[in-house]
């Protein structure tokens, strides 16, 4: 990685912009996913703790949308709300419904597929973080050493139900184990940089995304071995890339109820 | 927060102590340590405050309230207030003041030093007991964490500890 510090000059722009949106766009739809349980965690304490962990993570994304707006790409809540699904670039992995039905109606919501998904999610988050706190470009720098101080604590939650639950009755690691196969289908495009990756990684805003994918194997290889399992493989190309556009449905739908309220009034102060 | 301060510069500091944390009205953003800069040129202020956590909803409310505080001081035409993300704002900014007036509205204020493992330990701010248990280390905003101190039997809050060793 080059110690140089780059400026957001005409020939940098496009690796820039493409790289925050995969972070604004990642966090995005993870904290609108984590957001859609509140009210149906299993307890009353976890409901606080996700419900803080959505919000936090909303705040990461705001910033992020921030740093486009001031690169002159746009309001950063119009950003947020108004893009279709073919112009995002979060992975596959955070657009997925929490499960069957609806919150409105009957949700059959999925905990080990939320402990699971966000456990390793956050894991991931951490190594692009710790990376993106030597960014060669200054304003995304300082914005990660905010951001990692925060995901500390989402880190040390999720970790603790992936392992509990892990440890548990039969029923629970079944389940658990359900999840992490699920999961696993979806982790091909979370370290990728997509098509501008060569681009990103020579300017040196972030680390090249194989580095970065074996530090999470790494990781992960310890806590599996802690509670005795061996860690999933993950498939080596991913199945849609959602850096290059490429999209499930669930986004489709997923963008349409979180914009709702924001289409309603586009100018309204909240 | 180092400067050489003019007279304007001054009052407004003095108007700051004033604009308190929106959910804890016994601490002000000076004390929590969230103002970074103040520099007056001519009658235009311009004010650097430095968030606490990043998606906290009262940012913007803090933002207005030092607005019209500022405002309100006779020689103030205009005032400017940024949020700015360097240097990252940590737990230990909070002021000795602060830390008073975070336990008189009930909250543990943060641990200065954690241990090795991450874990961190308060003391009760109702009567000082150290035999208090995690309820849950998210609370009611994004700074805070619930706690049950086992000797008086109340539940309390406490700040969390923030820092860049994290
Ligand atoms: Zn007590």
């Amino acid at each position: 990685m080059t110690e140089q510090k780059i400026t957001a000059a005409p020939e940098n722009k496009d690796a820039i912009v493409s790289l925050l949106f995969q972070l604004a766009d990642d966090d995005f739809l993870y904290s609108f996913r984590g957001s859609e349980w509140l009210g149906l965690a299993p307890h009353i304490e976890e409901d606080v703790a996700s419900s803080s962990i959505s919000q936090d993570s909303m705040g990461h994304a705001a910033m992020y949308y921030q740093l486009l707006e001031e690169l002159g790409l746009g309001n950063a809540d119009a950003l947020a709300h108004l893009r279709p699904a073919n112009k995002r670039k979060n992975c596959t992995l955070v657009e997925r419904p929490n499960g069957e039905g609806c919150y409105m109606e009957v949700p059959k919501y999925d905990w080990a597929y939320a402990v699971v998904r966000n456990y390793f999610y956050t894991v991931a988050k951490k190594i692009k973080i710790e990376s993106l706190k030597n960014c060669s470009y200054d304003p995304l720098a300082q914005v990660a050493v905010k951001v990692n101080i925060e995901l500390y604590y989402h880190l040390l939650h999720w970790k603790t139900w992936f392992v509990q639950l892990l440890s548990s009755t039969e029923e629970a690691k079944q389940r658990m184990q359900g999840a992490i196969d699920q999961v696993m289908k979806d982790f091909g495009d979370v370290f990728s940089l997509g098509t501008d990756g060569e681009n990103i990684v020579g300017l040196g805003l972030i680390e090249d995304e194989n580095v970065l994918l074996q530090r999470w194997i790494d990781q992960m290889q310890t806590v599996f071995e802690s509670i005795n399992l061996s860690i999933p493989d993950i498939p080596s190309a991913p199945a849609l890339n959602g850096r290059n556009f490429e999209h499930t449905e669930d986004l489709d739908s997923a963008i349409a109820t979180l914009s709702e309220v924001y289409r309603l009034d586009t100018a309204a102060a909240w | 927060m180092q400067m050489v301060l003019n007279s304007l510069e001054k009052t407004v500091l003095e108007v700051l102590e004033e604009v308190h944390d929106p959910e804890i009205n016994t601490v002000s953003i000076i004390d929590l340590g969230m103002v970074e800069e103040v520099s007056v040129h001519g009658g235009v202020v311009d004010i650097k405050i430095l968030p606490t956590f990043l998606g906290c909803p009262a940012l913007e409310l803090i933002k207005e309230n030092i607005k019209k505080a500022v405002q309100s001081i006779e020689e103030v035409q205009e005032v400017k207030v940024e949020f700015i993300n360097h240097p990252p704002w940590t737990s230990d900014r909070i002021s000795e003041k602060g830390r008073k007036g975070l336990k008189a509205f009930g909250i543990a204020p943060p641990p200065r030093l954690m241990d090795s493992d991450g874990s961190w330990h308060v003391d009760c701010p109702f009567c000082g007991s150290t035999y208090v248990t995690m309820d849950n280390i998210f609370g009611p905003t994004a700074c805070r964490s619930i706690l049950y101190c086992k000797n008086c039997k109340n539940p309390f809050e406490a700040m969390k500890p923030i820092s860049t060793l994290m």
